[in-house]
């Protein structure tokens, strides 16, 4: 039995205690267990749940994004099932069929969490899909520090999360639904001229290259 | 303007979650939600207008340019799809210069499409000013915007080239 206020869950056979309330992804990264994952923040309630890279698939109960669903006693995780794998995939793909992946010509040159979750998951580009028929959008270089590429965005809200903990008023939000939702300021001002401080949490949570400094 | 949005806001009290009923209520008083407007809300509840703007892009209920003089719907539902809906909308986008959400400069007409009004045995259907004008063609098209004033612009082409003769 577990100690009070913590339970005793099963992660690929592993016995792992974690505490009441914790989430999969985050019991399972403390256990040294790895499951991908893009969006998610430890401090995030509710999670951002918006990459669907970290399904895994839980006994009796299917498969579950980890980093939004909780742990429960006796729960019984398998990582490395093959209809959570296929899932994975399948979100990794999109993300890459909608990522113009010019990674030469990118200011990160290839060192964005995004591609390197790419290729620890082994997951190419792939060819059978298209991107979203979307405008190209101007890059925003009006903010003294920072530059916004909303072309790189993979729309993964961590950037306006950790924007929110720190300012009162955000200077970006996403907006429109569905194809057209994207990260843009208020009425797509240029980020200079909003209260935007330029302070950089964004930039260090951004795991594109959307959000990055200015060389000096 | 300004009063009028005043007015819409006044009963509301500083709370967040009044945010979506006071959009409509802008939209209610002034067909539209303006720039100042969002703003406006936005400094009301004392919270940032990039988050005030992300909540109203988000639903199609709201619109951001005003209603033209003459108002025109194209319906292209399932079945006034099926009927050619897009031709029709295509004829009216060309004939009035404007794109479906958009309004002329002279605010004389706008253009917006819509998933299906209720009325699909009359596919393809339009509503102009309220009115709904059944099994459209783009002939028709001309022939309803000409029967509410608008100059063709086939008609002042010619116009124009036979002014270019004359001279
Ligand atoms: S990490 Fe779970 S959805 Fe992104
Ligand atoms: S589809 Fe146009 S009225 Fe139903």
């Amino acid at each position: 039995m577990a100690e009070k206020g913590y339970v005793e869950i099963t992660i690929d056979g592993q016995t792992v205690q974690a505490q009441e309330g914790e989430k999969i992804l985050w019991a399972a990264l403390d256990a040294g267990i790895e499951i991908p994952h893009l969006c998610a923040i430890r401090e995030a309630h509710p999670p951002l749940g918006t990459c669907r890279l970290c399904f895994v698939e839980v006994e009796g109960e299917g498969v579950v994004a980890s980093c939004v669903e909780p742990v429960r006693e006796g729960m019984v995780v398998h990582t490395d099932g093959e209809r959570a794998k296929t899932l994975r995939r399948r979100a990794m793909e999109l993300l890459l069929a909608d990522h113009d992946l010019e990674c030469k010509t990118c200011v990160k040159e290839g060192n964005c969490e995004f591609l390197q979750m790419a290729i620890s998951m082994k997951v190419k580009k792939p060819k059978n899909l298209h991107p979203f028929p979307r405008e190209e959008l101007p890059v925003d270089d009006s903010h003294p520090l920072i530059i916004f590429d909303p072309n790189k965005c993979i729309r993964c809200g961590k950037c306006v999360w950790v924007c929110r903990e720190k300012a009162e008023l955000v200077p970006f939000d996403f907006v429109y639904k569905g194809y057209d939702m994207r990260l843009t300021t208020f009425l797509s001002r240029p980020l200079g001229e909003t209260n935007c401080t330029g302070c950089g949490e964004c930039v260090e949570v951004c795991p594109v290259a959307a959000l990055y400094f200015r060389k000096a | 303007m300004a009063e009028e949005l005043q007015e819409v806001l006044a009963p509301y009290p500083v709370e967040r979650r009044y945010l979506l009923r006071i959009l409509q209520g802008v939209q209610q008083k002034m067909g539209y939600i303006s720039e100042e407007a969002l703003e406006g809300v936005a400094s009301h509840l004392k919270i940032s207008p990039a988050e005030v703007y992300g909540v109203a892009t988000f639903y199609n209920q709201f619109r951001f340019i005003p209603y033209g003089k003459h108002h025109i719907v194209a319906c292209l539902g399932t079945a006034c799809h099926a009927m050619g809906g897009q031709l029709i909308l295509d004829a009216f986008e060309r004939e009035l210069d404007i794109k479906a959400g958009g309004i002329t400069p002279d605010h004389g007409w706008s253009l917006d499409r819509v998933g299906c009004i209720g009325c699909c045995t009359k596919a393809p259907v339009v509503v102009i000013n309220d009115v709904i004008h059944a099994k459209m063609s783009p002939f028709k098209v001309e022939e309803v915007l000409a029967g509410l004033g608008l100059e063709m612009r086939k008609e002042k082409e010619e116009e124009e080239a036979g002014e270019g003769e004359s001279q």
